[in-house]
């Protein structure tokens, strides 16, 4: 439905105001995931640094969101699409806020690193999923702003992608360090690494059930695609 | 809270299923003019028994004409006229051959304004079972007198000061006196038009907890202007908009996803 203003503006200044946030913390995000990933390449400690202190104005973001959106249902009482508006804007909030942090472990994993050789094509696997998950958020945070669920629905479906490659990179760093044990450091840190990135791309699909909630006032009712088998049994075939 | 009446209750809150089973009143294609103003038009209406179902709408929109149907208060205003069917428990209403000052007696009102007759607090509930000859002793319609005010939680406040005006007492204690009044008669529907408007948040509150109650019990129908407090006292709400029903549905559903975007518009305040 087309929104037209209210009759008291400050209560469009409010919702806009957590609108406004939130954009702003989703473009924190994307910049995070993607140079977290960078920094892990290159292993460019510098730049991990600057991922891990950027985190903390992510945090700060979702606190003040957090707050406005409170306040804005203390003073408001917002009902039907006001209301959705709101409780979205908390939990993508929340998503965001946790896919900074594992943006940050994956930052400081790099530093962790630090003097360890290893052959690059050992990360190519993560930078592979990587890609994938990062055009998932951007996606996902596009079809927020847009308000657009069946775009939203696209990058939920996708999440099964995201498992399947993770599964596989699994096993791909498995034989790695089975052929050479001076791989094992490394390929432990690419493997929580990897995990974290999967991580990434469910909190793109809570968002993703989130904007699917907004406009149309229910929940996704079918089973989210699962398929990160990696958890639950180690193969060797 | 009279505690000794409300004790042994489980209390429900508002946001309990309707209970099921046919609906007390139906209305079915009800218009009404106001002269050559047409203010009411094609409205038809199930309103569930013993639940709160709430009317909301702009000011003009028809839901307190709509309420005055139901008790045939428009019969009082002489230029107003009422077509279509409105059935209690299947019986028309409107049927020449009804006896309205019993339909007034089963379907009670209860005003924004508080308006207690100008006699004691016991005079005022006593009156209606009086004339209406539900009590064949002193013994019985004491005992009527205080089952009202028990119900409507306001005996202990007064249970000493009977014969006090029923003027005399505070906003909120007036309209608890008129919804004791009302239940003396023992009607089956209560009908009440903004019944907080002219009161503070305590004495509002009382109320709704009151609602909450009664509605065990009754049916009961409210005019408010208050989203909040159609969302938190009704199981159903209809929104009444330039003399229709735009949309009705259950309470919870309506506050959070509405159908209609005018529904929709009207309750986050987007017009008025």
């Amino acid at each position: 439905m087309a929104m037209t203003d209210h009759i008291v503006s400050s209560f469009d200044a409010d919702l806009q105001t957590l609108g406004d946030k939130l954009a702003e913390m989703g473009g924190l995000c994307e910049k995070l995931v993607g140079e977290s990933i960078e920094a892990l390449l290159r292993r460019d400690i510098p730049l991990a640094k600057r991922v891990i202190e950027w985190d903390r104005s992510i945090d700060r973001l979702q606190h003040e969101i957090e707050e406005n959106g409170i306040l804005t249902i203390a003073k408001r009482a917002p009902v039907a699409i006001d209301l959705r508006e709101v409780v979205a804007a908390l939990r993508i909030a929340n998503d965001l806020e946790r896919i900074g942090d594992l943006a940050k472990n994956i930052a400081k994993r790099v530093v962790a690193l630090e003097g360890q050789f290893q052959p690059p094509k050992l990360a190519g696997g993560v930078a592979h999923i990587a890609d994938l998950t990062l055009a998932q958020l951007k996606e996902v945070l596009d079809a927020y702003t847009q308000r657009d669920e069946r775009r939203a629905m696209e990058v939920w479906k996708r999440d099964g992608d995201i498992d399947a490659l993770y599964n596989s990179l699994f096993r791909e760093l498995l034989t790695y360090m089975m052929e050479d044990p001076r791989n094992i450091g490394f390929c432990a840190h690419l493997l929580f690494c990897a995990k974290n990135i999967e991580r990434i791309g469910d909190h793109a699909t809570n968002v993703a059930e989130t904007v699917y909630y907004l406009v149309h006032g229910e929940a996704v009712t079918d089973e989210r695609p699962k398929g990160d088998l990696a958890s639950a049994a180690v193969s060797f075939d | 809270m009279d505690a000794t009446a409300t004790a042994a209750r489980p209390k429900p809150t508002a946001s309990a299923t309707l209970p099921a089973g046919d609906p007390k009143i139906v209305a079915k294609d009800v218009n009404v003019y106001y002269a050559e103003k047409h203010a009411l038009k094609d409205v038809s209406l199930d309103i569930p028994e013993r639940a709160v179902m709430a009317f909301i709408g702009p000011s003009g929109c028809g839901k307190s004409t709509f309420l005055r149907c139901i008790n045939r208060m428009n019969d009082t205003i002489a230029s107003c006229r009422v077509v279509g069917s409105i059935k209690i428990d299947e019986q028309d209403i409107y049927d020449p051959s009804l006896d309205v000052v019993q339909l007034r007696a089963r379907v009670g009102m209860v005003f924004q304004k508080p308006n207690p007759f100008p006699k004691s607090i016991y005079e005022n509930i006593a009156y209606g079972p009086r004339i209406h000859g539900l009590a064949r002793s002193k013994a019985e319609l004491d005992e009527i007198v205080e089952q009202a005010l028990r119900k409507a939680s306001l005996w202990n406040e007064v249970k000493d000061r009977l014969q006090d005006t029923g003027t005399g007492l505070s906003g909120g204690q007036q309209q608890r006196l008129c919804i004791a009044r009302a239940i003396a008669v023992s009607p089956e529907v209560i009908l009440m038009d903004e019944p907080c408007s002219a009161l503070d948040p305590i004495a509002t509150a009382k109320i709704e907890e009151l609602i909450d109650e009664l509605r065990q019990n009754f049916t009961i129908v409210i005019v408010t202007h208050s989203m909040q407090q159609a969302a938190r006292v009704s199981q159903r709400t209809a929104f009444f908009h330039l003399g229709v029903i735009v949309e009705t549905g259950p309470t919870e559903r309506i506050f959070t996803s509405p159908n209609d975007k005018r529904t929709q518009d009207y309750i986050t305040g987007r017009f008025g």
